[in-house]
């Protein structure tokens, strides 16, 4: 099989995120980046797929500070090419993420083999302006299908399961080459000793592809970002722990809960 | 009269979802506003059959054709776009649910209508369309204008509440074929829930953990005061794709959704997909070692405190107040 991931880094938001001078987008300086859940575990679902049915794993990530980070983990998990997009999307849209997906893919593999699937994350916390794996689906002319929780590969096809809700799944068929949108992997994703993410940071290379985005521009205008004002805000219990579970207690039997 | 505003019914085994009232509700009061009519639109060799729960509508499509149930998002979002192009729909209204996700993008995408994700708030002002969309696990709020008052809008889940059933006559029905779009998707069987050992939405009192717990073995921790309180053990997605615990003890978006009397929320930090399963519990505690988690909006009690270390006190304290 051949397996494309496409990975766009999200906001890390254990940071405090700070909106920036314009009151329109985040503060650039101040915000670091990480790895979406979904795309942990849409890399993970590739690297299951090619120790299970063989191939190769592409693993190719939108430029931004803490990517090599990203690729060089991808490469001490198994995956085979690492590439880092250099992209510009005023925006940083979902929009703009998947024109620069969709160019990269155009130029890596003009004609995708048949038994090809471009793995991206289901949706994360920062699709304002649509989910990237429709958009790049939409782009190529290929099959789409989200939520997905587990693939097999089985001739042209793959089974796929995709969640609903209430623990109810579906299963479904979809021919390749398709894009499927990973919600997460059938296993979870495995742990890299360091070593053997510096021993390959020292021997791997990441490519460099430049992709740009078209038309980045999703139609709609963000007039301003706010913090959510807190409403109805927990009364909250303060102390040294001892304290703070002798107060929660307490207030579990005042109002019956023990 | 302004153009109409269209909701996609969703629907999942002849059963109606609970946003397909939010959207109707949300739906209602935005068409009220801006003087125009509500339409609806459902899917499906049974559609038919759910348009008497649609009442909020002024009219509801239905286009009674098999190849819709369980469609792929391509098929819905080609059907959609027709309907979108004969009423001439100026807003669309779509679920933000698993079952939708997908559909409002891929319209978008082909109508070159603009989509807007995770809608929390709607209103016409000024001859504009304001929405308001919750980002970054409900950390910002992105304030977005549709300047032409067209789009497509994908609504967040117990945002807008559906109220009671409105009485009102029945919509008008209209019959109509709507074009079936080829795709190689197809479905085969639905995969059903695995109840587990322990039923979490029949719980009265319930221990949630969420990346907080920080290992697999903390998780024993929690086990206790469940145990000391007679309840049990469920967790938000992140331990749940650890494989820590089953899937039948997730709660939120693609798990289950509970209200138990008591809902301790440990090491969780209530992204609107969590908290979308919760929402409706009695008393909520939230235990959080960042004091800007959004869980803290919601709580009605709290504490900035690591749950690992709070866990063994809790469990000590009710064992010796329940004795």
């Amino acid at each position: 099989m051949n397996v494309f991931v496409l990975l766009k880094m999200v906001p890390d938001t254990v940071e405090d995120l700070e909106i920036g001078a314009d009151g329109k987008s985040l503060d650039a300086e101040t915000l670091r980046y990480r790895t979406s859940d979904p795309d942990e575990h849409a890399v993970e679902q590739a690297i299951l797929l090619k120790e299970r049915h063989g191939g190769t794993v592409t693993v190719a990530a939108l430029g931004s500070p803490e990517v090599e980070d990203a690729l060089f983990l991808a490469l001490a998990k198994g995956a085979d090419r690492a590439v880092k997009i250099q992209w510009e999307a005023p925006s940083g849209g979902s929009r703009g993420a998947a024109q620069a997906f969709a160019a990269y893919l155009r130029k890596a593999a003009p004609s995708l083999p048949a038994d090809s699937l471009v793995l991206v994350r289901s949706q994360a916390f920062d699709d304002l302006d649509g989910e990237i794996g429709p958009l790049l689906a939409e782009s190529l002319g290929m099959p789409y299908l989200g939520v997905v929780t587990g693939v097999l590969p089985e001739g042209g096809q793959v089974r796929v399961v995709r969640e609903f809700s209430g623990g109810l799944r579906g299963e479904f068929r979809v021919s390749m080459p398709a894009v499927l949108g990973i919600q997460s992997a059938d296993k979870p994703p495995r742990y890299v000793p360091f070593a053997k993410v510096k021993a390959v940071q020292k021997s791997a290379a990441i490519a460099v592809e430049e992709c740009a985005a078209t038309h980045p521009d999703a139609g709609l205008v963000v007039s301003a970002l706010r913090k959510p004002e807190a409403t109805g805000r927990a009364q909250l219990f303060e102390g040294a722990p001892e304290e703070i579970a002798e107060q929660l207690v307490e207030v579990l039997q005042k109002n019956n809960l023990l | 009269m302004a153009n109409p505003v269209l909701v996609l019914g969703e629907h999942l085994r002849g059963v109606l979802s609970d946003i397909t009232g939010e959207l109707l509700a949300a739906g209602r009061r935005l068409a009220d506003s801006c003087g125009a009519p509500l339409h609806a639109v459902l899917l499906g060799k049974d559609a038919a059959a759910l348009a008497p729960g649609m009442k909020l509508a002024d009219q509801v499509w239905v286009a009674e054709q098999a190849e819709f149930d369980m469609a792929a998002p391509q098929v819905v979002a080609a059907a959609l776009q027709a309907l979108i192009e004969q009423t001439q729909a100026s807003l669309t209204l779509i679920g933000g649910t698993n079952v939708s996700m997908g559909v409002g993008t891929i319209v978008s995408a082909r109508t070159g209508l603009p989509f807007v994700n995770f809608c929390r708030s709607l209103a016409f002002e000024g001859g504009l369309i304001k929405v308001t969309s919750q980002l970054f696990g409900g950390k910002i709020l992105a304030d977005v204008m549709l300047a032409d008052g067209r789009g497509v809008l994908s609504l967040s889940p117990g945002a807008f509440p559906a109220g009671a059933p409105p009485n009102r006559p029945a919509p008008a029905l209209e019959r109509v074929r709507l074009p079936v779009a080829s795709t190689p998707v197809s479905f085969e069987r639905f995969i059903e829930p695995d109840c587990g050992d322990v039923d979490i939405t029949k719980q009265s009192t319930l221990v949630a953990v969420g990346r907080g717990i920080q290992s697999q073995d903390n998780l024993e921790l929690a086990e206790q005061l469940a145990a000391a309180l007679g309840g049990a053990v469920c967790a938000s997605r992140p331990v749940i794709d650890q494989g820590w615990l089953p899937l039948s003890r997730q709660v939120g978006k693609s798990g289950m959704t509970v209200r138990p009397r008591l809902y301790l929320a440990l090491g969780i930090s209530g992204a609107p997909e969590h908290w979308e399963g919760m929402q409706g519990s009695q008393c909520i505690v939230a235990v959080n070692t960042d004091p800007r988690a959004p869980v803290f909006d919601g709580a009605h009690y709290g504490a900035v405190a690591d749950a690992v270390e709070l866990l063994p006190l809790l469990t000590e304290k009710v064992k010796s107040r329940r004795s």
